[in-house]
C-alpha cells in the first residue's frame, strides 16, 4: 500500500501511508486509538474506498470496490467489530456470500464438514457448526471470525484485535495459528495494544499516528519503552497509579447473595478502594457486576443499598457499570458522543451540573481523541467508545462503579489514563470494583482481589498477589 | 491437567432440541390457529352451525390464496429487511393489464401472463434500485411507488375494464378434488419460496442482508442486488395475485387491491407468521399459518354475524397479542 489518503465528511483519517507486507511475514500496525489503524485494513479489504494512494498485491496494482473483489484477491479480514449474524448458524455465517453450492443449491453438508473441520483444526470443541451464533460466547464468537476469515484460504490475512475478546489458553492457540499461517508463506497484519503479543509475534511493526505513517521497524531492533514513545509521541510511566493509602466507609455489601448463577455471595466494596474480581470465563464475573448493579438482579441474599431489582433501582441507588460488550449494552451506537455522554443522566432526569462546558471537560479527562461531541458513537474507533462509556456514568457521579474489561481495545496511553482516571474517583470517595482478564492489569490496579470459581467466592486475596497465587486459586487447583 | 487447558474453559452449552432452530417460531401461529378453529367450531356449534363443513374449509382456502400468495411475497421482502407497501396497487394494476389484454380471447392468455409478469417485475425493480442506489428507505421508497400507480389507475380508469376468458376462470374457482385450484397455486409459492429460503444461496443471503445489511456487506454479500431480487419476487407475488383476482372478477377492476387491503394485510400476516418486521428472522411456514388465522378469523366472524368494527378490534387486538408474544420469547426476561 503506498500513499494512502482517506477523509470521512471532510475529516482526514489518512494520509500517505504506506505499508508492504512480505509472504510469511507478520506485520504489527500499532498506534493510539483513533490512529487510522482500522481504517487502513478496511481500505486494504474493499470496505473503503481511498481517497488517493495505491495499493499492489503481488507487485500487481489492485482496486476494490467491493469486499467480495478483495476476498478474491486473496485478503481475509477479521474486523475489530464483530461481524456476525447472531440469528444464524455457525457454519451459514462462516460462509456467509460464498455458501458452497451446486446450481445457486447450497450444499449444507459441504458447509457444515467444512466448518467442523476448521474448527477442529483450531481445537475449538465446545460448540459446532450447527449452533446459533446468538447462543455463543463472546469468546467463542471470536473463534467464529477466525474460522471464517480461515476459511477464504487468504494469503493476507488481517486481525484487527483479535485477543481483545479471548481469554488466554485461546490467546495461545491464536498464536499456534498465526505461527501456522506465517509458516505456510500467509502474511499476517496484526492490529493489537498488547506490546506482549507484539513481541511475541511480529517480525516488523509499523506505528501510525493521527493517521500519519511514523515508522516501520524490525521488532528486534525497538525496545518497549521506543515503542510506546512512538506510538504516544511522550514517555509513560510504566507503573501503575500508587494504591489507596486509606479507605472509608461500606458504600456496598452483599451477604448471601445469589441467583440462577451465582451462590453465597459475600462482598463489600468501600468508599476510596479499588477491588478486582478474578476468575476463568464462565466463573460469573460479569454476572455479579449485573447482579449488583440490577440487570440481572440477586433473588437471594441482603445487600445494602437495597438489592436493586432492575437496571433503574440500581442507577437510582447510585451503582454504575461499564459494561463489557460496549457494542451492544454500553451505547447508542447512532447517537452522538453528547447525547451517549448524557444517557443516563437524563434517565434520572438530572440534566444538572453538565452544562456544555462541563461535558467538554469531561471528554477531555476521559481523553476522547478527538474530542468532537457532535460525531456519531458508531463511527468512533473502538477505544474511543470505550471512553464515551466511561463519560456517561462521570456525569452522575456513582456512589460505586462496576467496571467490566475497563481496557479492552484501549491503547497504552488511555489505558493509562483510564488506570488514572479510576484512582482519582476512588480517592473522591467512590467505591470500584474491576473485573479484567488481563492478570497484569488486575493485580496492578486492586487493592484486594477476590476470586470467582463456579458462581461463588473462592478467596480474597491482599494487595500484589503474583499472577500465578491468582491463577491457581480461579483454576481451583491443588496447591503442590 | 496443565493450566492452559484448564484456564478460559468453556463449558460446552447445547441447546435443547426445541431451541436448536431459532428460525421457527411459527408454531405459536400455528397453535393459536388451532385454537381459533376450535373456538369458532364451539361458538358455531352452539348456534347449531358447522364450521368444518367441507364448504367453509374451501371458502377460508379460497379467501386465503390470493392474500397468501401477496404474504409470500412479503415475508421475501421483510426477511430481507426491507417492505412492499405498493402490492396493493400493484395487484390492482395487474389485474387490469390481465384483463384488457386477453379481452375476452384464449388465445390471449399467455401473452398476458407475461405482460403481467413483465410489469410486476419492472415495478419490483423500481422498487429494489429506488432503495439500494437512491437510498430511500424502503418505507416511502415503495409508498412512493404506490401512489405513482395510484396516479395511473386513477387517470385511466374509473371502474371495471377489459375481459378475462372462460378458460381462465376456471383458475379462481375450479378445484381438483376437493382442493381448490387457488390453493393450489398458493401452495406452489409457498412451497417455492421455502426452498429458496431454506436451499439456495440467494436465500441465505436474504436472511444475511435482513439480519445486518454491513454485516453481509462485509462478507462479500452484493447486499444491493439481492434486495433488489427480493424486491421483484415480492412484486412478482402480487403480479401472480393479481391474475388470479381477474380471474374471480372476469375482468380487471382499479380497486380490487386496495379493497382487499393486501398491502397492510400481508405485512400483518408475516409478523403473524412470527417474522421480525426488522429481518433476518422467520420464515414462509408462520407467514403461511399467519394468512390462515386471519381467514379462519374471518369465516367466525362471517357465520356468527358479527359486525364489522368488532371484527376489526378483534384482529388488532390479536396482532399486537402474536407479536407481543414472540417478543417476549425473544428477549426472555428483561426490564
Ligand atoms: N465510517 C466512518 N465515518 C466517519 N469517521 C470514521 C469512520 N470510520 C472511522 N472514522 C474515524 O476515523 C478515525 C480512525 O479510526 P480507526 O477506527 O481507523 O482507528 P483505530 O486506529 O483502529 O483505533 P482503535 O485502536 O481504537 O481501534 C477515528 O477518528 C474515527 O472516528
Ligand atoms: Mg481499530
Amino acid at each position: 500500500m503506498t500513499g494512502i489518503g482517506k477523509s470521512f465528511l471532510g475529516v482526514r483519517v489518512l494520509s500517505d501511508v504506506g505499508l508492504t507486507v512480505a509472504a510469511g511475514e507478520v506485520h504489527a500496525l500499532m498506534g493510539e486509538n483513533g490512529a487510522g489503524k482500522s481504517t487502513l485494513m478496511k481500505i486494504l479489504a474493499g470496505v473503503h474506498a481511498p481517497d488517493e494512494g495505491t495499493i499492489e498485491i503481488d507487485g500487481r496494482p489492485v482496486s476494490f470496490g467491493h469486499p467480495i473483489q478483495a476476498q478474491r484477491a486473496g485478503v481475509a479480514i477479521i474486523y475489530q467489530e464483530f461481524n456476525l449474524l447472531p440469528e444464524r448458524s455457525v457454519a451459514e455465517n462462516v460462509f456467509l456470500g460464498r455458501e458452497p453450492a451446486r446450481a445457486g443449491l447450497v450444499d449444507r453438508t459441504a458447509m457444515e464438514t467444512a466448518t467442523e473441520r476448521l474448527l477442529a483444526e483450531l481445537g475449538e470443541e465446545s460448540f459446532g457448526p450447527r449452533d446459533l451464533v446468538r447462543r455463543l460466547s463472546i469468546a467463542q464468537q471470536q473463534v467464529v471470525e477466525i474460522v471464517k476469515a480461515l476459511s477464504l484460504d487468504a494469503r493476507i490475512v488481517v486481525m484487527d484485535e483479535p485477543t481483545a475478546a479471548l481469554a488466554e489458553h485461546e490467546v495461545e492457540l491464536l498464536y499456534r495459528l498465526v505461527r501456522r499461517l506465517q509458516e505456510r508463506g500467509i502474511a499476517v497484519l496484526y492490529i493489537s495494544h498488547r506490546l506482549r503479543e507484539v513481541f511475541d509475534l511480529a517480525d516488523r511493526v509499523t506505528v501510525l499516528k493521527d493517521g500519519k505513517h511514523v515508522t516501520t521497524v524490525p521488532v528486534s531492533e525497538v525496545s518497549t519503552d521506543e515503542l510506546v514513545r512512538l506510538m504516544v509521541g511522550r514517555d509513560l510511566s510504566a507503573y501503575y497509579p500508587p494504591r489507596a493509602t486509606s479507605v472509608g466507609e461500606v458504600r456496598l455489601r452483599v451477604t448471601g447473595g445469589g441467583n440462577d448463577k451465582l451462590h453465597d455471595i459475600d462482598l463489600e466494596l468501600r468508599a476510596g478502594e479499588i477491588v478486582g474480581i478474578a476468575g476463568l470465563q464462565g466463573s460469573g464475573r460479569s454476572e455479579l457486576a449485573k447482579a449488583l448493579f440490577g440487570a440481572e438482579p440477586f433473588t437471594r441474599g441482603e445487600m445494602t443499598p437495597r438489592r436493586p431489582r432492575s437496571v433503574r433501582e440500581g442507577v437510582a441507588a447510585g451503582i454504575g457499570l461499564v459494561t463489557e460488550d460496549r457494542k451492544a449494552e454500553g451505547l447508542a451506537l447512532r447517537q452522538s458522543v453528547r447525547d451517549n455522554a448524557l444517557l443516563v443522566a437524563r434517565a434520572l432526569g438530572r440534566q444538572g451540573r453538565q452544562g456544555p462546558q462541563g461535558l467538554r471537560e469531561l471528554l477531555e479527562r476521559v481523553r476522547l481523541t478527538p474530542p468532537r461531541e457532535d460525531q456519531e458513537v458508531r463511527y468512533l474507533s473502538g477505544g474511543n467508545q470505550q471512553k464515551v462509556v466511561l463519560a456517561k456514568w462521570m456525569t452522575v457521579a456513582p456512589a460505586v462503579l462496576l467496571f467490566d474489561e475497563p481496557t479492552r481495545g484501549v491503547d497504552v496511553g488511555a489505558k493509562a489514563a483510564i488506570h488514572d482516571l479510576m484512582r482519582r474517583l476512588a480517592a473522591d470517595g467512590m467505591a470500584i470494583m474491576m473485573i479484567s482478564s488481563e492478570l497484569p492489569e488486575l493485580i496492578g490496579m486492586s487493592d484486594r482481589i477476590v476470586v470467582l470459581r463456579d458462581g461463588r467466592v473462592v478467596g480474597t486475596l491482599p494487595p500484589a498477589p503474583t499472577e500465578e497465587a491468582v491463577m491457581r486459586l480461579a483454576a481451583g487447583e491443588v496447591t503442590s | 491437567m496443565s493450566e492452559s487447558e484448564q484456564i478460559g474453559a468453556v463449558p460446552a452449552r447445547t441447546p435443547p432440541f426445541w431451541r436448536t432452530r431459532g428460525s421457527s417460531p411459527a408454531g405459536v401461529v400455528f397453535l393459536a390457529l388451532a385454537g381459533v378453529i376450535l373456538i369458532g367450531w364451539v361458538l358455531v356449534a352452539a348456534r347449531g352451525g358447522q364450521f368444518l363443513s367441507l364448504e367453509n374449509l374451501v371458502g377460508v382456502q379460497q379467501r386465503s390464496a390470493a392474500l397468501g400468495i401477496v404474504a409470500i411475497g412479503q415475508t421475501l421482502a421483510i426477511l430481507a429487511g426491507s417492505l412492499d407497501l405498493s402490492v396493493a396497487y400493484l395487484i390492482s394494476l395487474s389485474s387490469l393489464v390481465a384483463a384488457e389484454t386477453m379481452a375476452g380471447r384464449d388465445g390471449n392468455i399467455v401473452i398476458a401472463v407475461a405482460a403481467v409478469a413483465g410489469i410486476s417485475a419492472a415495478v419490483g425493480l423500481v422498487n429494489g434500485l429506488v432503495i439500494t442506489k437512491l437510498r430511500v428507505h424502503p418505507f416511502i421508497a415503495t409508498f412512493g411507488v404506490a401512489l405513482i400507480i395510484k396516479g395511473v389507475l386513477d387517470h385511466l380508469y374509473d371502474g371495471p375494464a377489459g375481459k378475462v376468458p372462460e378458460s381462465f376462470q376456471h383458475l379462481g374457482y375450479d378445484r381438483l378434488g376437493p382442493l381448490p385450484v387457488s390453493a393450489i397455486l398458493w401452495a406452489a409459492v409457498a412451497v417455492a419460496a421455502w426452498f429458496l429460503l431454506r436451499r439456495t444461496t440467494l436465500g441465505h443471503r436474504i436472511y444475511a442482508v435482513g439480519g445486518d445489511q454491513e454485516v453481509a456487506r462485509l462478507s462479500g454479500v452484493r447486499t444491493d442486488r439481492v434486495l433488489i431480487v427480493t424486491h421483484v419476487l415480492c412484486s412478482l407475488c402480487a403480479g401472480i395475485a393479481g391474475l388470479l383476482l381477474a380471474s374471480r372478477l372476469g375482468a380487471g377492476a382499479p380497486t380490487v387491491g386496495t379493497d382487499g387491503g393486501y398491502d397492510l394485510e400481508s405485512i400483518a400476516a408475516v409478523v403473524l407468521g412470527g417474522t421480525a418486521l426488522a429481518g433476518g428472522r422467520g420464515g414462509v411456514g408462520g407467514t403461511v399459518g399467519g394468512v390462515l388465522l386471519l381467514a379462519t378469523l374471518d369465516s367466525v366472524f362471517n357465520q356468527m354475524e358479527v359486525n364489522s368494527f368488532f371484527k376489526d378490534v378483534v384482529r388488532g387486538v390479536v396482532i399486537v397479542t402474536a407479536v407481543a408474544i414472540y417478543a417476549r420469547r425473544k428477549h426472555g426476561r428483561r426490564a
